[in-house]
């Protein structure tokens, strides 16, 4: 049941977060459905999964967001207003879609038609993390360099000749 | 010691950005270019040497093991031609030194998550890749902040996302009944329960994300933007080899190693295939534009690998792989003519151009073999990966599609033609009578593509024999 009410609660942030017409609004929106996911895991018994949501997707993120919307022109209260008519027009089968989707496969009995594999031993995250998953740490060691260079080359001034 | 292809990289560039940037600067295109060279020397060599080895104080550090068969070296090799092709025209086209030296940065950072997406074992590593090739994309596409570009990249990214949205959803769908993320563990379990609708479910939005990173119909509407509208290094990177690692290659391995040829898989990827070569085939014959044509016809060939690899059959494999390899050497090539244009004459626009071979012999004559390449005549490459996807579909029982196949090979000769009468035949376009050959950047690129085209063609036996043969043991597994 709580769960039920949490998801629930989730799907409406999320929404909410699409479907506001402040840009700075849809930022904080995304902060609080990565919250409510933070509770989620939490549930779940996923406790290092729901603390690496909370700062890095609820904090890191949303701080990101933020400093970048600061640095954009905002849009006049008129172009605003027109934007989010003709999106509302344009997509408003989308989340009809996802609640519709949500009611359909809560309602559906979904077995579970495969064989489960053997419970694995419990591991320790860190002995996961930095003996299991090296390349991916490596990996992610290079998608943070590519997006460093992404900033250098696309917010680079471009020199006056 | 495959591992050092994608650490030497990394070294590389940690070593290139340290202070005494002048001196980076310069060093920085002769590195990337003895990388991506020894990289296809490796591929072409398979020396034992290198790739059984491993090295024993990094394995203390560094645990991994990688996927090294013939598929492999093959799109190794690819990706070795399509980036070293890449940087030399990035010299004539990026003459800041500041913007040249962030570009090969990206090209390198670009590369290692191709190695990486090529030689990995495990569906999580496989993605954490395919997101390095997929940002440095990306950022590569908005390079130089056109107004277009930037609308381009932004295309890619969304519809990237949505892929990369769709592969993580399946794999957690893979993991939750294998307990696993290794190729053996998910293989195993899909065996033990091959009907699941769990399991049926992440096969089909597995495939889904990966026919949109591929850039294959219904999901091809952001590759005429990202192609045409980015830098011409870029387009030739993306055209050449990022869709093929990131879209083709990922599915031929994914399927074989994973998922098998079931009749559904079979007949959506012959589906899709063919929806491909026909929409991008007859998209490309009403366009002006010279790059979005091109781009236009990546979409159609490849059509022809998912086309050929949708058989299911070896001889269908071996093809769809063959046409993989001659596909990202003639477009990279077409890619490559279309930049030189470009830059001579400041328009893409073809109904403006003409009787350019008599200024510009060598891009006229690499461009005349790259079109025939790819219409698929004798004896260059493209006839002999088509031919052999042909005869496979033809054994297959598949007679439709390869009569299809046959007549879509007429209109890509139909389309490329008239672009090869447009541009490079005829009387010269007005104001274009002090235009000259293109920089020694593009004409060396544009005869090593042509020399391969030509050779692959000819010694046609041996490379298949040396090369393509190997390679039908990836359905035995």
């Amino acid at each position: 049941m709580i769960n039920s009410v949490i998801l629930i609660v989730m799907v409406i942030a999320a929404l909410w977060t699409v479907l506001t017409r402040s840009l700075l609004k849809a930022a904080i929106g995304l902060a609080l459905t990565s919250a409510i996911i933070t509770i989620i895991m939490f549930r779940l018994n996923s406790p290092l999964a729901a603390v690496f949501e909370l700062s890095v997707c609820t904090g890191l993120i949303t701080a990101v967001f933020v400093s970048t919307i600061s640095l954009t022109k905002p849009l006049t209260h008129r172009e605003t207003i027109a934007v989010s008519k003709n999106r509302l027009r344009r997509y408003w089968y989308l989340p009809v879609i996802v609640v519709l989707s949500g009611i359909l496969l809560s309602a559906s009995n979904i077995q579970m038609d495969f064989t489960l594999p053997p419970k694995a031993a419990e591991l320790d995250v860190r002995n996961v993390l930095w003996h299991m998953r090296q390349l991916d740490l490596f990996g992610q060691i290079v998608i943070i360099l590519a997006g460093v260079f992404g900033v250098v080359t696309l917010f680079r001034e471009k020199k006056n000749r | 010691m495959p591992s050092l292809l994608i650490l030497m990289p990394l070294a590389g560039i940690l070593i290139l950005n340290l202070p005494f940037r002048d001196v980076m600067k310069k060093a920085a295109f002769w590195f990337a270019a003895s990388l991506f060279t020894i990289q296809i020397l490796l591929a072409v060599f398979h020396h034992p040497g290198f790739w059984s080895n491993s090295l024993e104080r990094f394995d203390l550090i560094f645990k991994v093991s990688f996927i090294m068969d013939h598929l492999s070296f093959i799109v190794l090799l690819s990706i070795g031609i399509v980036s070293l092709a890449s940087l030399m025209i990035a010299k004539c086209t990026m003459h800041d030194d500041e913007e040249r030296f962030n570009f090969i940065n990206l090209l390198i950072i670009a590369s290692i998550g191709m190695s990486g997406i090529v030689m990995v074992k495990d569906v999580f590593s496989l993605y954490v890749f395919l997101e390095i090739t997929s940002v440095s994309s990306f950022i590569l596409i908005a390079f130089q902040k056109e107004k277009l570009a930037l609308e381009g990249a932004f295309k890619y990214i969304i519809l990237s996302a949505i892929a990369t949205i769709m592969m993580l959803t399946a794999i957690a769908l893979l993991m939750l009944v294998s307990g696993e993320t290794s190729f053996s563990a998910i293989r195993m379990a899909i065996n033990q329960s091959s009907h699941s609708y769990i399991i049926l479910l992440a096969i089909g939005i597995f495939m889904c994300g990966l026919f949109i990173k591929g850039g294959l119909v219904p999901f091809h509407g952001w590759v005429p933007d990202a192609y045409s509208t980015a830098p011409a290094p870029v387009s030739v990177l993306l055209a050449g080899i990022v869709t093929k690692v990131s879209g083709i290659y990922t599915l031929i391995r994914i399927t074989t190693s994973l998922f098998g040829f079931s009749t559904a898989i079979t007949k959506i990827l012959l589906l899709v295939g063919t929806a491909s070569i026909l929409v991008g085939a007859f998209a490309a014959i009403g366009q002006n534009d010279f790059k979005r044509m091109l781009a236009y016809s990546s979409i159609s060939q490849v059509g022809y690998i998912i086309l050929g690899f949708g058989t299911g059959t070896q001889l269908g494999v071996l093809g769809a792989v063959f046409h993989l390899f001659n596909h990202a050497i003639f477009k990279s090539l077409l890619f490559i003519n279309s930049a030189a244009v470009e830059q001579e004459l400041g328009t893409r626009d073809m109904d403006k151009m003409g009787g350019l071979s008599a200024k510009m012999p060598v891009t006229g004559a690499t461009s005349v073999i790259a079109l025939l390449s790819t219409s698929g005549i004798p004896p260059l490459a493209g006839f002999w990966s088509k031919v052999i996807i042909i005869i496979a579909l033809w054994k297959s029982d598949n007679y439709a599609y390869a009569v299809i196949a046959v007549l879509a090979s007429v209109l890509t000769l139909a389309y490329l033609l008239s672009m090869q009468r447009k541009v490079f035949f005829g009387k010269l376009g007005k104001g274009f009578e002090n235009i000259k050959e293109a920089c020694l950047g593009y004409r060396v690129a544009s005869i090593a593509l042509a020399s391969i085209t030509i050779g692959v063609g000819i010694f046609f036996p041996v490379i298949f024999y040396e090369f393509i043969l190997p390679i039908k043991d990836i359905l035995l597994k």
